[in-house]
């Protein structure tokens, strides 16, 4: 049971991940009409951005976790005003395309410099050790990566869903012409839409360096797993990427108890399986 | 939305003319090679790469669906033509058809899942389901795992061509990518191919006119899986290893990369991005990762400022459709 309980714990982990990176993508091809294949590699630039403020200038995890998201967010933003803003009005395969190139490019340059394996970064001491909770051993720091992720969630649908500035974006996913005659200031929303998918990225990405280690191809993988949980839960509801995230994470990890091999796959099949009964995704709307 | 190609009329006698004379050019070119000294082991895998890379332009420049995973065609039918010439010892036109057949397969099978959704999340199901067999390769004990299957016996085809001959088997991959290269063109020029492009510029009005829309993708993308596929095939001959390196998804990377370079929806856009990129990999393979950063560079600038292609570009200028 013990083990039982662990992969539990490590798959509501790796579904806030899940959760954070397809809440970004969610966000961002509802402003931009964008898939942004670059996601995995800013989820790597959050990790790194937080390993060099520790051992380059001695910041700690605590101020990393502000900095990293808001670095690597003005980074996007600069991406999105020099390259991906001219894409607008283009066929969607494009942002695709350019991302694509944007994330080889990235993890290329990490890779170059910093090879391929895993540079270790340190739990925050207020975080060490664990709780004995009678059923199970919880070490705290991932007890906190669930908690916090979900509450960062939740405030992203809270701003999205239920604030004025939330109205305006969803306004303007919908009809960017309208509401520009409205006297908002459309592309700047759409550059700041960017920043915050990719700091929600990089986010995830300070999150896992104390668990998953630094590698300049720790987002590659992750990335195309997210695409098919964006698959599976559709792009259409902020809410059902968020559950879908963590649902599967879940799944995942009780897969690699009850039946390791298969732990790598489950993802994809389940994909399979939501394709065959419900091509739109669980909470999709029948848009292309 | 705006289009992917300038190629929106249906097939004039004058366009096909041009691609005669330009294909029968080609083949003169490519068969002359071996007289010129060039090393043909560069060649045959620019051909293998041009033939894979011709099977991914027939889904997304002439039906509109970009496939982030025929990796898994090459990669699945080079594992089985590899498996069958090695472990079952079969001739070599059989081992072919065993990895065509299988990637054939496995277009059916994806295809039925694919083509359920269009646009990006095509894109996205295709590169996950190629993620998905990657990691069965992974798994299974036929493929040897991280080592792949190494050093397959290249025979005799039809019993008498002795593909180890290296001007021999040059010219049987000519012959095979000429051929596959037919089939695309035969294919795009078809009634068939004309309505893969009603598809790509209006699915809703191709229904509306009776289509049936989703056996034209579903055909068009098996298609261009078993095409894939016997590229694949060809392929084991000339490396003469199967790995996990054709079914990963930096390999479906590639092969996109090959046709935009080219020329997305141009018939000889793909063959042109082949050797471009193969060439440009043999000359830079001693920058080691530097390769992917360029590789990446290129990707951004086609899309930003080249999106015609080199061929698109040429065709464009001239006013023609190549």
């Amino acid at each position: 049971m013990q083990a039982l309980y662990a992969q539990l714990l490590v798959g509501l982990i790796n579904g806030s991940f899940y959760a954070l990176l397809s809440l970004g993508l969610a966000v961002i091809f509802g402003m931009l009409n964008i898939i942004n294949f670059a996601h995995g590699a800013v989820y790597m630039m959050g990790a790194f951005c937080a390993y060099f403020l520790l051992n380059v200038m001695g910041i700690g995890y605590w101020p990393a976790l502000i900095i990293a998201p808001i670095a690597v967010g003005i980074f996007g933003m600069i991406l999105e005003r020099t390259m991906l803003q001219w894409l607008s009005g283009l066929d969607h395969l494009y942002g695709l395309l350019l991302t694509f190139g944007l994330a080889l490019i990235i993890q290329g340059v990490f890779q170059n410099y910093f090879g391929s394996s895993g540079l270790p970064y340190a739990i925050p001491s207020e975080l060490q050790g664990g709780l004995n909770l009678g059923f199970m051993f919880l070490p705290i720091y991932r007890g906190w990566v669930v908690v916090f992720s979900l509450i960062v969630c939740i405030a992203t649908w809270y701003l999205i869903e239920k604030t004025r500035l939330g109205a305006n974006l969803r306004a303007a996913t919908e009809n960017p012409t309208l509401v520009r005659a409205f006297g908002i200031n459309v592309p700047r929303m759409i550059t700041l839409t960017y920043g915050l998918g990719v700091g929600l990225a990089a986010l995830a990405g300070v999150l896992s360096a104390p668990i998953n280690q630094v590698r300049p191809l720790m987002g590659a993988d992750l990335i195309i797993v997210v695409f098919a949980v964006v698959v599976i839960g559709g792009m259409g509801s902020i809410m059902g990427s968020i559950i879908t995230g963590f649902a599967l994470g879940v799944i995942e990890g009780l897969t690699k108890y009850f039946y390791p091999e298969a732990s790598n796959t489950v993802v994809f099949v389940l994909m399979v399986l939501v394709l065959l009964v419900k091509p739109t995704g669980l909470t999709g709307r029948a848009t292309t | 939305m705006s289009v992917l190609t300038d190629d929106t009329l249906p097939a004039s006698p004058r366009r096909i003319r041009d691609e005669m004379v330009v294909f029968v050019l080609m083949a003169a070119l490519l068969a002359a090679v071996p007289l010129t000294g060039i090393y043909p082991f560069f060649v045959m895998q620019a051909l293998c790469f041009a033939l894979l890379a011709c099977a991914f332009n027939l889904l997304i420049g002439y039906g509109g669906l970009l496939s982030f995973g025929h990796a898994m065609f090459l990669g699945s039918a080079g594992y089985f033509t590899a498996h069958a010439l090695k472990e079952w010892g079969l001739a070599p036109e059989l081992g072919i058809l065993i990895g065509t057949a299988g990637a054939a397969g496995i277009g059916v099978v994806t295809g039925v899942v694919a083509i359920r959704r269009q646009g990006i999340y095509f894109s996205m199901i295709t590169l996950a389901l190629s993620q998905l067999l990657y990691f069965i390769y992974l798994q299974t004990p036929f493929t040897h795992g991280e080592d792949g299957i190494q050093g397959i016996p290249q025979g005799r085809l039809f019993g008498i061509l002795d593909l180890s001959n290296s001007t021999v088997l040059y010219y049987v991959i000519l012959a095979g990518f000429l051929g596959g290269f037919l089939v695309v063109f035969r294919a795009v020029n078809s009634p068939f191919g004309e309505v893969l492009k009603a598809i790509r510029e209006n699915e809703q009005r191709a229904i509306s006119l009776g289509y049936k829309t989703d056996h034209y993708k579903l055909l068009a993308f098996i298609l261009s899986g078993t095409l894939a596929g016997f590229a694949g095939s060809l392929k084991v001959f000339v490396a003469q290893n199967a790995s996990l390196t054709d079914v990963h998804w930096t390999m479906s990377g590639e092969i996109v990369l090959i046709t935009l370079v080219g020329g997305l929806g141009t018939m000889f856009g793909p063959v042109v991005g082949a050797f471009v990129i193969i060439a440009m990999q043999q000359y830079l393979a001693g920058f080691g990762q530097w390769v992917t950063v360029i590789q990446g560079v290129i990707f951004v600038v086609c899309v930003l400022t080249f999106r015609r292609g080199i061929v698109g570009e040429i065709a464009h200028y001239f006013r023609r459709s190549l």
